[in-house]
């Protein structure tokens, strides 16, 4: 059984990234501060119920995740069933790709990944919808197994997979976008 | 029974590019068994444009990473302290 004395020491030092997944989900400053808070407190409630040496960061995304679905997701008059369409893989670089081929980009720095801005990454992830977004967040933002994955969001690993995949293609489509405005920048000047 | 043998690729057959990159995700999450990771490095070992994609990808990976990185307010950090402070106190005292 855990120590509730230290649910403190322990849990907090995973509050930044799972602030990060709050904001990412609910896409709003207050309701994303609000869910930590409620992740946390329920966290700290369930903690005797915690298998020591399983993985905390992993339950504490369970608890977010089950918050999240009861208490925000509920809020929305139905549920997002969008889905989003299939562009296959590699689309950024074969995007970048035909841009230098056309003369509009000169160089792959012109296309530099780092150009990126924060609020541009945010954006394009925050476009996709709700399942796409989580599992994309959950893989490649905080580096959890699909095994983990699956466990987090209640979903066979089968689901995660192919969510990982449609929703990592929809980012790039995402970002393509940026990068064409780049070009066209770039071919004015 | 013919013999069993394990497909194996070969690392300068067309294929082996398609191969890659449809794994290639996998590859980069850690997500492959053994056998196939090494597979996939080897085919890598002898094949530049394999090699630029995957630097893409893994760039690609890492740039959405970093900035999604975000910082809990220190107001809330102290809240969320002050209310476990608060329970771990109630629970001490109906004990």
């Amino acid at each position: 059984m855990a120590d509730p004395k230290r649910f403190s020491d322990d849990a907090m030092v995973h509050a930044d990234s799972l602030y990060a997944a709050a904001l990412r989900m609910t896409k709003n400053r207050s309701d994303a501060e609000d869910l930590l808070q409620e992740t946390y407190l329920k966290a700290f409630r369930a903690y005797d119920r915690f298998e020591e040496g399983t993985y905390l960061k992993a339950w504490l995304y369970r608890i977010l995740t089950n918050t999240y679905i009861n208490s925000y997701r509920a809020k929305k008059r139905r549920p997002e069933e969008t889905d989003v369409e299939d562009v296959g893989e590699l689309y950024l670089y074969r995007q970048i790709n035909a841009l230098e081929r056309s003369g509009l980009a000169r160089s792959a720095e012109d296309v530099a990944l780092e150009q990126f801005t924060d609020d541009q990454i945010k954006e394009a992830l925050e476009s996709l919808p709700e399942n796409y977004r989580y599992a994309v967040l959950l893989a490649d933002v905080e580096g959890f197994s699909y095994k983990e994955i699956a466990e987090i969001t209640d979903v066979p690993i089968g689901t995660v997979m192919s969510r990982l995949s449609r929703g990592r293609a929809a980012l790039q489509k995402s970002l393509a976008g940026y990068v064409q405005e780049w070009a066209l920048v770039k071919a004015e000047k | 029974m013919t013999e069993q043998k394990m497909p194996s690729m070969d690392p300068f057959d067309r294929s082996s590019c398609e191969k890659t990159i449809h794994e290639l995700y996998h590859f980069l999450a850690g997500e492959l068994t053994d056998a196939k990771r090494k597979e996939i490095e080897f085919h890598l070992d002898h094949c530049g444009p394999c090699v630029d994609i995957v630097s893409f990808e893994s760039d690609l990976r890492r740039v959405i990473a970093d900035r999604c990185r975000e910082q809990v307010p220190k107001g809330l950090r102290d809240k969320i302290a002050q209310l476990i402070d608060h329970e771990l106190d109630a629970s001490e005292s109906g004990a």
